[in-house]
Protein backbone atom coordinates (compact mmCIF):
# COMPACT_ATOMS: atom_id res chain seq x y z
CA UNK A 1 0.00 0.00 0.00
CA UNK A 2 1.27 3.46 -0.87
CA UNK A 3 1.60 5.81 2.04
CA UNK A 4 4.94 7.58 1.97
CA UNK A 5 3.80 9.96 -0.72
CA UNK A 6 6.02 12.32 -2.66
CA UNK A 7 9.34 13.79 -1.62
CA UNK A 8 10.53 16.73 -3.69
CA UNK A 9 14.19 17.71 -3.53
CA UNK A 10 14.60 21.34 -4.49
CA UNK A 11 12.17 24.11 -3.54
CA UNK A 12 12.61 26.39 -6.54
CA UNK A 13 9.98 27.11 -9.14
CA UNK A 14 9.82 23.48 -10.35
CA UNK A 15 9.73 21.82 -6.94
CA UNK A 16 7.16 24.26 -5.63
CA UNK A 17 4.94 23.72 -8.66
CA UNK A 18 4.96 19.94 -8.25
CA UNK A 19 3.64 20.31 -4.70
CA UNK A 20 1.03 22.90 -5.67
CA UNK A 21 -0.14 20.98 -8.74
CA UNK A 22 -0.39 17.69 -6.84
CA UNK A 23 -2.78 19.27 -4.36
CA UNK A 24 -4.75 20.89 -7.19
CA UNK A 25 -5.00 17.42 -8.75
CA UNK A 26 -6.55 16.13 -5.53
CA UNK A 27 -3.51 14.14 -4.42
CA UNK A 28 -4.08 13.25 -0.73
CA UNK A 29 -0.86 11.54 0.34
CA UNK A 30 2.01 13.26 2.17
CA UNK A 31 4.15 15.78 0.29
CA UNK A 32 7.54 16.97 1.54
CA UNK A 33 9.27 19.86 -0.23
CA UNK A 34 12.92 20.16 0.75
CA UNK A 35 15.05 23.18 -0.16
CA UNK A 36 18.56 24.20 0.85
CA UNK A 37 17.79 27.92 0.93
CA UNK A 38 16.28 29.46 4.08
CA UNK A 39 13.48 31.46 2.44
CA UNK A 40 10.01 30.46 1.42
CA UNK A 41 10.07 29.28 -2.22
CA UNK A 42 10.36 32.34 -4.42
CA UNK A 43 10.50 33.51 -8.03
CA UNK A 44 13.96 34.09 -9.41
CA UNK A 45 13.16 36.23 -12.50
CA UNK A 46 12.46 39.45 -10.57
CA UNK A 47 15.82 39.26 -8.78
CA UNK A 48 17.68 40.66 -11.79
CA UNK A 49 14.80 42.87 -12.91
CA UNK A 50 12.15 44.45 -10.66
CA UNK A 51 13.99 43.80 -7.41
CA UNK A 52 17.35 45.02 -8.72
CA UNK A 53 15.68 48.22 -9.93
CA UNK A 54 14.04 48.78 -6.55
CA UNK A 55 10.52 48.34 -7.93
CA UNK A 56 9.78 45.23 -5.92
CA UNK A 57 10.78 44.15 -2.41
CA UNK A 58 12.36 40.79 -1.71
CA UNK A 59 9.37 39.49 0.25
CA UNK A 60 7.27 40.15 -2.83
CA UNK A 61 9.13 37.42 -4.72
CA UNK A 62 7.67 34.63 -2.52
CA UNK A 63 5.57 32.27 -4.61
CA UNK A 64 3.07 31.76 -1.77
CA UNK A 65 2.76 32.81 1.87
CA UNK A 66 3.66 30.31 4.59
CA UNK A 67 -0.01 29.61 5.27
CA UNK A 68 -0.35 28.09 1.80
CA UNK A 69 1.91 25.19 2.74
CA UNK A 70 0.13 24.62 6.03
CA UNK A 71 -3.30 24.81 4.44
CA UNK A 72 -2.32 22.35 1.72
CA UNK A 73 -0.49 19.94 4.04
CA UNK A 74 2.80 20.44 2.24
CA UNK A 75 5.68 19.82 4.62
CA UNK A 76 8.10 22.60 3.72
CA UNK A 77 11.64 21.84 4.87
CA UNK A 78 13.82 24.89 4.23
CA UNK A 79 17.52 25.46 4.78
CA UNK A 80 18.15 21.75 4.48
CA UNK A 81 20.52 19.92 2.18
CA UNK A 82 19.69 16.43 0.99
CA UNK A 83 22.79 14.29 1.39
CA UNK A 84 21.82 11.02 -0.24
CA UNK A 85 19.21 8.83 -1.86
CA UNK A 86 18.74 5.21 -0.82
CA UNK A 87 16.88 3.77 -3.79
CA UNK A 88 16.54 0.31 -2.22
CA UNK A 89 14.60 1.53 0.79
CA UNK A 90 13.17 4.53 -1.06
CA UNK A 91 14.37 7.21 1.31
CA UNK A 92 16.37 10.41 1.18
CA UNK A 93 18.65 11.51 3.97
CA UNK A 94 19.11 15.12 4.95
CA UNK A 95 21.95 16.92 6.68
CA UNK A 96 20.29 16.75 10.10
CA UNK A 97 20.40 12.95 9.91
CA UNK A 98 16.68 12.56 9.31
CA UNK A 99 15.41 10.14 6.67
CA UNK A 100 12.30 10.80 4.59
CA UNK A 101 10.70 7.84 2.86
CA UNK A 102 9.00 8.22 -0.52
CA UNK A 103 6.87 6.36 -2.98
CA UNK A 104 7.79 8.92 -5.62
CA UNK A 105 10.88 11.11 -5.56
CA UNK A 106 11.18 14.30 -7.59
CA UNK A 107 14.60 15.78 -8.23
CA UNK A 108 14.11 19.47 -8.91
CA UNK A 109 17.62 20.29 -7.80
CA UNK A 110 18.29 23.07 -10.30
CA UNK A 111 21.64 24.43 -11.32
CA UNK A 112 24.36 26.56 -9.82
CA UNK A 113 26.40 29.40 -11.21
CA UNK A 114 29.46 28.63 -13.23
CA UNK A 115 32.39 30.13 -11.37
CA UNK A 116 34.90 32.41 -13.01
CA UNK A 117 38.16 30.51 -13.49
CA UNK A 118 40.56 33.44 -13.29
CA UNK A 119 42.98 34.86 -10.80
CA UNK A 120 41.30 37.34 -8.49
CA UNK A 121 37.83 35.83 -8.77
CA UNK A 122 37.79 35.39 -5.00
CA UNK A 123 38.20 39.12 -4.30
CA UNK A 124 35.59 40.97 -2.28
CA UNK A 125 33.22 42.68 -4.71
CA UNK A 126 33.07 39.86 -7.27
CA UNK A 127 29.45 38.73 -7.12
CA UNK A 128 27.18 36.14 -8.70
CA UNK A 129 23.40 36.17 -8.86
CA UNK A 130 21.12 33.21 -8.38
CA UNK A 131 19.57 33.38 -4.93
CA UNK A 132 17.53 36.02 -3.13
CA UNK A 133 20.37 36.47 -0.63
CA UNK A 134 22.82 37.16 -3.46
CA UNK A 135 20.37 39.62 -5.02
CA UNK A 136 20.05 41.51 -1.73
CA UNK A 137 23.83 41.67 -1.42
CA UNK A 138 24.31 42.93 -4.97
CA UNK A 139 21.55 45.51 -4.49
CA UNK A 140 23.32 46.81 -1.36
CA UNK A 141 26.70 46.90 -3.06
CA UNK A 142 25.20 48.76 -6.02
CA UNK A 143 24.26 51.61 -3.69
CA UNK A 144 27.96 52.28 -3.04
CA UNK A 145 29.41 51.23 -6.38
CA UNK A 146 30.60 53.60 -9.07
CA UNK A 147 32.24 51.44 -11.73
CA UNK A 148 30.47 48.18 -12.44
CA UNK A 149 31.96 45.55 -14.73
CA UNK A 150 29.60 42.79 -15.87
CA UNK A 151 31.25 39.59 -17.06
CA UNK A 152 29.01 37.74 -19.50
CA UNK A 153 26.64 39.23 -22.08
CA UNK A 154 23.78 36.76 -21.62
CA UNK A 155 20.35 37.36 -20.11
CA UNK A 156 21.47 37.66 -16.50
CA UNK A 157 24.51 39.77 -17.26
CA UNK A 158 22.58 42.17 -19.46
CA UNK A 159 19.67 42.44 -17.02
CA UNK A 160 22.12 43.30 -14.25
CA UNK A 161 23.87 45.77 -16.56
CA UNK A 162 20.57 47.45 -17.42
CA UNK A 163 19.64 47.72 -13.74
CA UNK A 164 23.05 49.09 -12.74
CA UNK A 165 22.88 51.61 -15.57
CA UNK A 166 19.37 52.68 -14.57
CA UNK A 167 20.74 53.24 -11.05
CA UNK A 168 23.26 55.68 -12.50
CA UNK A 169 26.38 53.51 -12.43
CA UNK A 170 29.12 53.45 -15.01
CA UNK A 171 28.73 49.99 -16.57
CA UNK A 172 30.96 47.91 -18.86
CA UNK A 173 29.85 44.50 -20.18
CA UNK A 174 32.54 42.01 -21.24
CA UNK A 175 31.51 39.15 -23.53
CA UNK A 176 33.88 36.49 -24.84
CA UNK A 177 31.80 35.78 -27.96
CA UNK A 178 31.52 38.19 -30.87
CA UNK A 179 27.92 39.17 -30.05
CA UNK A 180 25.47 39.48 -27.13
CA UNK A 181 23.28 36.56 -25.98
CA UNK A 182 24.96 34.29 -28.55
CA UNK A 183 23.54 31.07 -27.14
CA UNK A 184 19.90 32.04 -27.56
CA UNK A 185 19.27 34.73 -30.14
CA UNK A 186 20.40 35.49 -33.68
CA UNK A 187 22.64 38.24 -34.96
CA UNK A 188 19.75 40.65 -35.63
CA UNK A 189 18.74 40.54 -31.95
CA UNK A 190 22.33 40.68 -30.73
CA UNK A 191 22.96 43.80 -32.79
CA UNK A 192 19.71 45.38 -31.63
CA UNK A 193 20.58 44.81 -27.96
CA UNK A 194 24.10 46.15 -28.40
CA UNK A 195 22.55 49.36 -29.74
CA UNK A 196 20.00 49.50 -26.91
CA UNK A 197 22.68 49.17 -24.25
CA UNK A 198 25.19 51.52 -25.81
CA UNK A 199 22.37 54.02 -26.40
CA UNK A 200 21.79 54.03 -22.64
CA UNK A 201 25.47 54.50 -21.94
CA UNK A 202 26.48 50.91 -21.18
CA UNK A 203 29.89 50.06 -22.62
CA UNK A 204 29.98 46.77 -24.49
CA UNK A 205 33.18 44.87 -25.26
CA UNK A 206 32.72 41.85 -27.51
CA UNK A 207 35.15 39.06 -28.33
CA UNK A 208 37.30 39.80 -25.31
CA UNK A 209 38.79 37.38 -22.82
CA UNK A 210 39.61 37.91 -19.24
CA UNK A 211 43.15 37.79 -17.93
CA UNK A 212 42.67 38.51 -14.25
CA UNK A 213 40.84 40.56 -11.67
CA UNK A 214 43.01 42.76 -9.54
CA UNK A 215 42.31 44.06 -6.10
CA UNK A 216 43.46 46.47 -3.48
CA UNK A 217 43.55 45.19 0.10
CA UNK A 218 41.32 42.28 -0.81
CA UNK A 219 38.74 44.42 -2.59
CA UNK A 220 38.27 44.34 -6.34
CA UNK A 221 39.74 47.35 -8.15
CA UNK A 222 40.06 46.48 -11.84
CA UNK A 223 39.45 43.86 -14.49
CA UNK A 224 42.31 43.09 -16.86
CA UNK A 225 41.74 41.63 -20.34
CA UNK A 226 44.11 39.37 -22.25
CA UNK A 227 44.99 42.22 -24.62
CA UNK A 228 46.22 44.18 -21.63
CA UNK A 229 43.35 46.66 -21.48
CA UNK A 230 42.00 47.40 -18.02
CA UNK A 231 38.60 48.42 -16.73
CA UNK A 232 38.30 50.01 -13.29
CA UNK A 233 35.74 48.24 -11.11
CA UNK A 234 34.49 48.46 -7.57
CA UNK A 235 31.83 45.85 -8.31
CA UNK A 236 32.14 42.89 -10.69
CA UNK A 237 28.95 41.02 -11.55
CA UNK A 238 29.45 37.60 -13.10
CA UNK A 239 26.83 35.90 -15.28
CA UNK A 240 28.58 33.22 -17.33
CA UNK A 241 26.00 30.48 -17.21
CA UNK A 242 25.16 27.63 -14.89
CA UNK A 243 26.02 23.99 -14.34
CA UNK A 244 23.28 21.49 -13.45
CA UNK A 245 23.31 19.91 -10.01
CA UNK A 246 23.79 16.28 -10.98
CA UNK A 247 25.88 15.04 -8.06
CA UNK A 248 23.05 13.68 -5.90
CA UNK A 249 21.64 11.69 -8.85
CA UNK A 250 25.05 10.43 -9.90
CA UNK A 251 25.87 9.23 -6.40
CA UNK A 252 22.55 7.37 -6.40
CA UNK A 253 23.61 5.58 -9.57
CA UNK A 254 21.23 7.41 -11.90
CA UNK A 255 22.28 8.33 -15.40
CA UNK A 256 23.68 11.81 -15.89
CA UNK A 257 24.90 13.64 -18.97
CA UNK A 258 24.09 17.30 -19.63
CA UNK A 259 21.94 17.05 -16.51
CA UNK A 260 19.99 14.21 -14.94
CA UNK A 261 18.89 11.92 -17.76
CA UNK A 262 15.12 11.37 -18.07
CA UNK A 263 12.77 9.92 -20.69
CA UNK A 264 9.86 11.51 -22.57
CA UNK A 265 7.78 11.41 -19.39
CA UNK A 266 10.60 12.96 -17.33
CA UNK A 267 11.32 9.73 -15.46
CA UNK A 268 14.86 8.64 -14.64
CA UNK A 269 15.87 5.03 -15.17
CA UNK A 270 14.42 4.39 -11.68
CA UNK A 271 10.66 4.48 -12.26
CA UNK A 272 10.06 5.98 -8.80
CA UNK A 273 12.26 8.99 -9.53
CA UNK A 274 11.59 11.96 -11.79
CA UNK A 275 13.88 14.87 -12.60
CA UNK A 276 12.50 18.22 -13.79
CA UNK A 277 13.45 21.84 -14.36
CA UNK A 278 16.95 23.26 -14.88
CA UNK A 279 18.60 19.93 -13.97
CA UNK A 280 16.69 17.67 -16.37
CA UNK A 281 18.35 16.41 -19.57
CA UNK A 282 15.16 15.49 -21.43
CA UNK A 283 14.00 14.65 -24.96
CA UNK A 284 12.16 17.70 -26.27
CA UNK A 285 10.15 17.60 -29.52
CA UNK A 286 10.85 21.29 -30.11
CA UNK A 287 14.60 20.75 -29.87
CA UNK A 288 14.61 17.74 -32.14
CA UNK A 289 16.66 15.93 -29.52
CA UNK A 290 17.73 16.00 -25.91
CA UNK A 291 18.06 19.34 -24.19
CA UNK A 292 18.26 21.00 -20.81
CA UNK A 293 16.22 24.18 -20.49
CA UNK A 294 16.69 26.88 -17.85
CA UNK A 295 13.40 28.73 -17.66
CA UNK A 296 10.31 29.35 -15.57
CA UNK A 297 8.11 27.88 -18.30
CA UNK A 298 10.07 24.64 -18.42
CA UNK A 299 10.06 24.35 -14.62
CA UNK A 300 6.32 24.96 -14.36
CA UNK A 301 5.22 22.82 -17.28
CA UNK A 302 7.46 19.89 -16.38
CA UNK A 303 6.13 20.06 -12.83
CA UNK A 304 2.54 19.98 -14.07
CA UNK A 305 3.37 17.09 -16.41
CA UNK A 306 4.69 14.85 -13.65
CA UNK A 307 2.01 15.89 -11.13
CA UNK A 308 -0.53 14.59 -13.66
CA UNK A 309 1.52 11.41 -14.06
CA UNK A 310 1.66 10.82 -10.31
CA UNK A 311 -2.13 10.93 -10.12
CA UNK A 312 -2.39 8.49 -13.03
CA UNK A 313 -2.39 10.61 -16.19
CA UNK A 314 1.09 10.06 -17.58
CA UNK A 315 1.79 11.79 -20.87
CA UNK A 316 4.89 12.76 -22.79
CA UNK A 317 6.22 16.22 -22.04
CA UNK A 318 5.55 18.46 -25.03
CA UNK A 319 5.03 22.04 -23.88
CA UNK A 320 6.27 24.80 -26.17
CA UNK A 321 9.38 26.40 -24.63
CA UNK A 322 9.19 30.13 -24.01
CA UNK A 323 11.40 32.68 -22.28
CA UNK A 324 11.60 36.36 -21.61
CA UNK A 325 14.01 39.08 -20.62
CA UNK A 326 13.36 42.68 -19.64
CA UNK A 327 16.16 45.17 -20.21
CA UNK A 328 15.49 48.89 -19.95
CA UNK A 329 12.07 49.44 -21.56
CA UNK A 330 12.48 46.56 -24.01
CA UNK A 331 10.50 43.38 -23.61
CA UNK A 332 12.03 40.39 -25.42
CA UNK A 333 9.88 37.27 -25.57
CA UNK A 334 11.07 34.07 -27.16
CA UNK A 335 8.93 31.12 -28.25
CA UNK A 336 10.30 27.77 -29.41
CA UNK A 337 13.95 26.78 -29.71
CA UNK A 338 15.94 28.35 -32.53
CA UNK A 339 18.96 26.02 -32.38
CA UNK A 340 19.85 24.61 -35.77
CA UNK A 341 17.80 27.16 -37.70
CA UNK A 342 18.71 27.74 -41.34
CA UNK A 343 16.71 30.87 -42.09
CA UNK A 344 15.71 34.03 -40.19
CA UNK A 345 12.96 36.38 -41.33
CA UNK A 346 12.25 39.74 -39.69
CA UNK A 347 8.74 41.07 -39.18
CA UNK A 348 8.88 44.81 -38.59
CA UNK A 349 11.96 47.01 -38.41
CA UNK A 350 14.47 46.93 -35.56
CA UNK A 351 14.65 50.75 -35.82
CA UNK A 352 11.02 50.92 -34.70
CA UNK A 353 11.95 48.92 -31.55
CA UNK A 354 8.98 46.66 -32.33
CA UNK A 355 9.88 43.63 -34.41
CA UNK A 356 10.04 39.85 -34.40
CA UNK A 357 12.56 37.39 -35.82
CA UNK A 358 11.09 34.16 -37.19
CA UNK A 359 13.47 31.18 -37.27
CA UNK A 360 12.91 28.36 -39.74
CA UNK A 361 14.47 24.92 -39.60
CA UNK A 362 14.10 22.81 -42.76
CA UNK A 363 11.16 24.91 -43.87
CA UNK A 364 9.27 24.71 -40.59
CA UNK A 365 8.83 27.47 -38.04
CA UNK A 366 11.10 26.62 -35.09
CA UNK A 367 11.13 29.76 -32.99
CA UNK A 368 10.12 33.42 -32.81
CA UNK A 369 11.87 36.19 -30.87
CA UNK A 370 9.66 39.22 -30.32
CA UNK A 371 10.78 42.68 -29.26
CA UNK A 372 7.91 44.73 -27.86
CA UNK A 373 5.47 42.68 -29.95
CA UNK A 374 3.74 40.51 -27.32
CA UNK A 375 0.92 39.72 -29.72
CA UNK A 376 3.41 38.06 -32.09
CA UNK A 377 4.85 36.10 -29.17
CA UNK A 378 1.56 34.69 -27.97
CA UNK A 379 0.52 33.83 -31.53
CA UNK A 380 3.92 32.21 -32.13
CA UNK A 381 3.52 29.95 -29.11
CA UNK A 382 0.27 28.69 -30.58
CA UNK A 383 1.66 28.31 -34.11
CA UNK A 384 4.72 26.38 -32.90
CA UNK A 385 2.71 24.26 -30.50
CA UNK A 386 0.22 23.25 -33.16
CA UNK A 387 2.89 22.77 -35.82
CA UNK A 388 0.97 25.14 -38.08
CA UNK A 389 2.43 25.63 -41.54
CA UNK A 390 3.61 29.17 -42.09
CA UNK A 391 5.84 30.35 -44.92
CA UNK A 392 8.76 32.75 -44.47
CA UNK A 393 6.86 35.16 -46.73
CA UNK A 394 3.82 35.14 -44.44
CA UNK A 395 6.03 35.56 -41.40
CA UNK A 396 7.75 38.59 -42.87
CA UNK A 397 4.55 40.31 -43.99
CA UNK A 398 3.09 42.40 -41.13
CA UNK A 399 -0.25 42.56 -42.96
CA UNK A 400 -0.71 38.80 -42.43
CA UNK A 401 -2.65 38.30 -39.20
CA UNK A 402 -0.76 35.61 -37.29
CA UNK A 403 -3.73 34.90 -35.05
CA UNK A 404 -5.83 33.98 -38.08
CA UNK A 405 -3.31 31.27 -38.99
CA UNK A 406 -3.69 29.56 -35.63
CA UNK A 407 -5.95 26.59 -36.21
CA UNK B 1 2.35 33.83 15.32
CA UNK B 2 3.90 34.18 11.94
CA UNK B 3 7.49 33.10 11.56
CA UNK B 4 8.22 36.37 9.88
CA UNK B 5 6.65 38.74 12.38
CA UNK B 6 3.22 40.31 12.01
CA UNK B 7 3.04 43.54 10.10
CA UNK B 8 -0.12 45.58 10.05
CA UNK B 9 -0.97 45.67 6.37
CA UNK B 10 -3.69 47.72 4.76
CA UNK B 11 -5.90 45.67 2.53
CA UNK B 12 -8.78 46.11 0.13
CA UNK B 13 -11.59 43.64 -0.41
CA UNK B 14 -11.60 42.05 -3.85
CA UNK B 15 -14.34 39.72 -5.04
CA UNK B 16 -13.56 37.10 -7.66
CA UNK B 17 -16.47 35.51 -9.48
CA UNK B 18 -15.67 32.37 -11.45
CA UNK B 19 -17.18 31.44 -14.80
CA UNK B 20 -19.34 28.92 -12.96
CA UNK B 21 -20.59 31.69 -10.66
CA UNK B 22 -18.62 30.80 -7.54
CA UNK B 23 -17.92 33.97 -5.56
CA UNK B 24 -14.98 34.56 -3.20
CA UNK B 25 -14.08 37.76 -1.44
CA UNK B 26 -10.55 38.11 -0.10
CA UNK B 27 -8.51 40.85 1.55
CA UNK B 28 -5.68 41.83 -0.79
CA UNK B 29 -2.79 43.90 0.58
CA UNK B 30 -2.59 47.38 -0.96
CA UNK B 31 0.04 47.27 -3.67
CA UNK B 32 -0.43 43.59 -4.50
CA UNK B 33 -2.01 42.96 -7.88
CA UNK B 34 -5.42 41.49 -8.59
CA UNK B 35 -3.53 38.46 -9.95
CA UNK B 36 -1.52 38.05 -6.73
CA UNK B 37 -4.68 38.34 -4.67
CA UNK B 38 -6.08 35.35 -6.54
CA UNK B 39 -2.93 33.22 -6.58
CA UNK B 40 -2.13 33.75 -2.90
CA UNK B 41 -5.65 32.79 -1.92
CA UNK B 42 -5.87 29.75 -4.15
CA UNK B 43 -8.56 31.15 -6.39
CA UNK B 44 -8.90 29.08 -9.54
CA UNK B 45 -9.63 30.82 -12.79
CA UNK B 46 -6.36 32.74 -12.87
CA UNK B 47 -3.26 30.84 -13.98
CA UNK B 48 -0.48 33.45 -14.03
CA UNK B 49 2.08 31.29 -15.80
CA UNK B 50 4.74 33.98 -15.77
CA UNK B 51 4.26 35.07 -12.17
CA UNK B 52 3.16 38.59 -12.91
CA UNK B 53 5.64 39.85 -15.49
CA UNK B 54 3.04 40.67 -18.15
CA UNK B 55 4.36 37.90 -20.38
CA UNK B 56 1.68 35.27 -20.72
CA UNK B 57 -1.88 36.69 -20.65
CA UNK B 58 -3.16 33.91 -18.37
CA UNK B 59 -4.52 36.26 -15.68
CA UNK B 60 -7.27 37.68 -17.87
CA UNK B 61 -10.19 39.17 -15.89
CA UNK B 62 -13.37 41.07 -16.67
CA UNK B 63 -13.58 44.08 -14.37
CA UNK B 64 -16.96 45.12 -13.02
CA UNK B 65 -18.00 48.27 -14.91
CA UNK B 66 -18.44 50.31 -11.74
CA UNK B 67 -14.67 50.13 -11.12
CA UNK B 68 -13.36 50.68 -14.63
CA UNK B 69 -12.83 54.39 -14.11
CA UNK B 70 -10.74 53.78 -10.98
CA UNK B 71 -8.15 51.53 -12.63
CA UNK B 72 -4.64 52.51 -13.61
CA UNK B 73 -4.42 53.14 -17.36
CA UNK B 74 -3.50 50.25 -19.63
CA UNK B 75 0.00 50.11 -21.11
CA UNK B 76 0.65 49.21 -24.73
CA UNK B 77 1.96 45.69 -24.05
CA UNK B 78 -1.04 44.75 -21.92
CA UNK B 79 -3.32 46.12 -24.62
CA UNK B 80 -1.61 44.00 -27.27
CA UNK B 81 -1.59 40.85 -25.15
CA UNK B 82 -5.29 41.15 -24.43
CA UNK B 83 -5.88 40.58 -28.14
CA UNK B 84 -4.53 37.05 -27.75
CA UNK B 85 -6.32 35.81 -24.66
CA UNK B 86 -7.98 32.41 -24.75
CA UNK B 87 -11.45 33.84 -24.06
CA UNK B 88 -12.82 36.84 -25.97
CA UNK B 89 -11.61 40.30 -25.11
CA UNK B 90 -14.34 42.68 -23.93
CA UNK B 91 -14.21 46.41 -23.20
CA UNK B 92 -13.72 45.58 -19.50
CA UNK B 93 -10.92 43.06 -20.07
CA UNK B 94 -7.66 43.54 -18.16
CA UNK B 95 -4.70 41.43 -17.10
CA UNK B 96 -4.88 40.90 -13.34
CA UNK B 97 -1.13 41.30 -12.92
CA UNK B 98 -1.34 44.85 -14.26
CA UNK B 99 -3.93 46.08 -11.72
CA UNK B 100 -2.33 47.06 -8.42
CA UNK B 101 -4.90 47.08 -5.64
CA UNK B 102 -5.45 50.53 -4.12
CA UNK B 103 -7.61 51.85 -1.30
CA UNK B 104 -9.96 53.30 -3.92
CA UNK B 105 -10.49 49.82 -5.31
CA UNK B 106 -11.86 48.46 -2.02
CA UNK B 107 -14.87 46.38 -2.98
CA UNK B 108 -13.54 45.61 -6.48
CA UNK B 109 -15.34 42.85 -8.36
CA UNK B 110 -13.68 40.87 -11.16
CA UNK B 111 -14.99 37.94 -13.15
CA UNK B 112 -12.67 35.25 -14.46
CA UNK B 113 -13.15 33.80 -17.95
CA UNK B 114 -14.04 30.20 -18.74
CA UNK B 115 -10.40 29.38 -19.56
CA UNK B 116 -6.98 31.04 -19.59
CA UNK B 117 -4.97 28.60 -21.69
Amino acid sequence: MKQDGVVIVGAGQAGFQVAASLRMEGFEEPIALIGDEPSLPYQRPPLSKGFMLGKQDIEGTALRPLAFYENHRIELVTGTKVTGIDRMSRAVSVASGRNLRYDTLVLAVGARNRMLPVKGAELDGVCYLRTDAEAVEIRQRLEQARDVVVIGGGFIGLEMAAAACALGKSVRVLEVQSRLMPRVVSQILSDFYRDVHTGQGVGISLGVSLSEIRGDQGKVSEVVLSDGSRWPADLVLVGIGVVPNIELAREAGLGVANGIVVDEQLRTEDESIYAIGDCADHPNPFAGGRVRIESVQNAVDQAKCIAAAIVGRAENYRAVPWFWTDQFDIKLQMAGLSSGHDRVVARGEPESRKFSAFYFREGRLAAVDSVNRPGDHLAARKLIGAGTEITPEQAGDPSVDLKSLVG
Amino acid sequence: MSLFGKKQIDTAAVTYISYAGETRQVAVPIGDSVMEGAIKNGIDGIVAECGGACQCATCHVYVDEAFLGLLNPMQEDEDEMLNTTRCPRRPNSRLGCQIPVTKQLDGLIVRTPEAQQ
